[in-house]
């Protein structure tokens, strides 16, 4: 333990503080704010009443305000502590309030309304976790389908990706055909055009085929990705051809190279496209948007949407929700990040 | 049965031709070795017989069918390579077993090649482990095996023994021997190494810059080298090449004559007069380079000689020794 403190209190040059160690904890600390405070925010707001939500300044933690039955009264009524004129403190329950001044009664005592400048007292808050928040989307909207809806779009098209990129990409590592620089600039080229851009193209595309309002819609356009191709491409090109002349010397097919040979030896590159795949299809927004219509079909993204209407956003709901979406993503980051640093130090990827 | 005949073959790629007008009879149940200096076509060529590279022109035949555009995989031969290319996420077994499965044999066949294989070869004890868990003599012995088992019309191997160190590579090199003649199966073997192509063929096939340029038994290319490439290519150290005019009453432009052929001349005898330039004593003999008016002198010696660097030596020889050639380079009678 105090050789890990040690550790991370190393300075340079011994025991001064020297304005590089000052820099870097001040980068590090900022650093960590700026990318753990919106994570950690929306983690916590996601279990917040829409009161507390809507409460300004905001909070970190979710607080509620504490409720008490009082004889008397049919509404379970808030808690103030109240400094009273002569010091003392009290616990007192709030009945209603007129302008600058709150009806107040002794819950032990609820006969005597007392008088209390608004001033002189503050809620009494705990922590309380709104577990509702996450119940009810389930309950009563149908957020199974639309997670199953999710699992499906991302499952299918990862296995069609993983599949139709590492056929084009032994094709374009393995075989001497002419063309076959120019095919690969060509699929690398498209790696600038935008989604947007190909939006209405694409969208024609789809409409024409009938795949308008099917979840084969969202799934087919994006299984061919320029970015997988190249990557495999480049892991391929380090497989041996020697490997590939012996498999033809044991009267192997094309097709058992392809599926016993590259495909096996590949599996470390395929891994990693696969990682990329999930996070991609799982948080594919716009084109979901665009090519589904009907509620049942709606993918999580796309429902996450339906929370925000346009005079109201069900604050609660959304940040809920959204946390249930980040979930697989980030179990596969965090499990899976040993891969997917030395999948791209191998493919020389971004 | 298995006779490889080569008529005319061609290989270019692009301009450069690697292969030119290639002729070649492989005889059936022979160890033959292509052999050349790296880039001379040798590995080229086997590539075209296996199958794996196409000839630009000429022909291929085995056992009379022509099968120039035979895929690799129908001509019936096996192939060990270079690197030995096993298949790094199969075991042992299944990497015997590929070749077999994709013919569609049976499964107790293929498990009883398998264990022929294994015994003969002695990779029984891991049969179950990756190449990756070998030893680089244990995984040649794999890549040999995953040849046998397909019981191939004719084995091709490419440097097979390039990979192994020194020691192991002479008892590979005496196993392959035996292994050829208890399987008494054509092979065709590519070496750069002179003394693996002495050593195991029954006949020798010298290669440069795409053309053959001598076939023939180890010790016809050592006796009668027919032409200064060969001459030099064959046998270690190299033979010396002296200008004819060191040779009173020579016809010929350039004199070969082998280190091992050169001796001390007893007094009264005659020979080329040199000068001691370095020695190397390796105890059972002694090379000595010596020099005679700028023309160094390989000599190979018996035993270990008394000798110091600015000696003069006089060197003889018999006239029977001597490998006259022309201006060309060629052999002359």
């Amino acid at each position: 333990m105090s050789r890990a403190t040690e550790f991370v209190f190393r300075r340079r040059g011994g025991r001064g503080w020297h304005w590089t160690d000052l820099f870097t904890w001040f980068w590090l600390v900022a650093g960590f704010v700026l990318m753990f405070g919106p994570a950690i925010w929306l983690v916590n707001s996601s279990f917040k009443t829409p009161a507390a939500l809507a409460e300004f300044p905001p909070t970190i933690l979710p607080y509620v305000t504490a409720e008490v039955t009082v004889e008397g009264y049919d509404k379970p009524l808030q808690l103030f502590e109240v400094t009273l004129e002569d010091g003392s403190v009290r616990v007192f329950a709030e009945v209603r309030r007129v302008g600058t001044v709150a009806q107040m009664v002794d819950p032990a005592n609820p006969a005597e309304i007392i008088r209390v400048n608004i001033k002189d007292r503050t809620p009494v808050r705990t922590v309380s976790f709104a577990t509702e928040n996450y119940v009810q989307p389930f309950l009563a909207f149908d957020m199974f389908r639309y997670l199953s809806n999710s699992v499906f779009v991302t499952v299918m098209a990862t296995i069609i990706t993983l599949i139709t990129n590492s056929m084009a990409a032994f094709a374009l590592s393995k075989y001497n055909f002419r063309g076959r620089a120019t095919v690969m600039v060509l699929i690398v080229a498209t790696l600038m055009i935008p989604l947007s851009v190909i939006l209405v193209p694409l969208y024609s595309v789809i409409a024409g085929m009938g795949l308008f309002n099917s979840l084969w819609g969202v799934i087919l356009p994006t299984v061919a990705t320029p970015t997988g191709v190249f990557m495999l491409r480049q892991y391929m090109l380090t497989i041996p051809d020697e490997l590939i002349d012996a498999a033809r010397m044991d009267k192997a097919s094309e097709w058992q190279i392809y599926w016993r040979i590259i495909l096996p030896l590949t599996a470390p590159a395929l891994a990693v496209l696969a990682i990329f795949s999930v996070v991609w299809r799982w948080n594919d927004f716009l084109w979901p948007l665009i090519v589904l219509s009907r509620r049942e079909l709606y993918t999580l993204q796309v429902a996450l949407n339906t929370y925000a209407g346009e005079t109201n956003v069900q604050w609660h709901f959304l940040l809920a929700m959204t946390v249930i979406t980040m979930i697989p993503v980030v179990l596969v980051f965090v499990f899976l990040q040993r891969f997917i640093t030395t999948g791209i130090a191998g493919a020389g990827l971004k | 049965m298995s006779r490889i005949t080569l008529t005319d073959l061609s290989r270019s790629y692009g301009p450069v031709e690697v292969l030119k007008h290639i002729d070649l009879d492989i005889r059936d149940g022979e160890l033959i070795v292509f052999v050349g200096p790296s880039g001379c076509g040798k590995s080229t060529l086997l590539r075209q017989i296996a199958g794996l590279d196409r000839p630009t022109s000429g022909k291929i035949e085995i056992d009379g069918r022509d099968v120039t555009r035979v895929p690799a995989a129908d001509r019936g031969l096996a192939m060990v390579f270079q690197s030995y290319a096993l298949y790094p996420h199969m075991s042992v077994r299944q990497n015997l077993a590929f070749g077999l499965e994709n013919a569609r044999m049976a499964k107790d066949e293929i498990e009883k090649r398998i264990q022929e294989a294994a015994r003969m070869l002695e990779i029984s004890a891991y049969l179950d482990r990756r190449p990756g868990q070998l030893s680089g003599g244990q995984r040649q012995r794999v890549a040999i095996g995953r040849a046998i088992v397909r019981n191939p019309t004719a084995f091709l191997l490419d440097e097979p023994l390039s990979n192994l160190d020194a020691e192991l590579r002479i008892s590979t090199r005496a196993e392959l021997a035996a292994l050829h003649k208890r399987l008494g199966t054509t092979m065709v073997y590519v070496t750069h190494d002179q003394i693996e192509a002495m050593t195991l063929a029954h006949r020798i096939v010298v290669l440069r810059a795409g053309r053959i340029e001598q076939v023939g038994t180890p010790l016809e290319l050592y006796n009668k080298p027919a032409n200064r490439f060969v001459a030099g290519f064959i046998g270690a150290p190299r033979m010396n090449f002296l200008p004819a005019s060191m040779f009173p009453g020579s016809a010929a432009a350039e004199i070969g004559i082998r280190p091992q052929h050169l001796r001390r001349a007893t007094p009264g005898e005659t020979g080329l007069k040199t000068t001691v330039v370095m020695i190397e004593a390796l105890g059972s003999e002694t090379v000595i380079h010596a020099e005679n008016g700028g023309q160094r002198v390989l000599a190979v010696l018996p035993g270990q000689q008394q000798l110091s660097p600015g000696d003069e030596i006089a060197l003889a020889y018999d006239a029977k020794d001597l490998h006259p050639f022309d201006k060309d380079g060629l052999r002359l009678p």
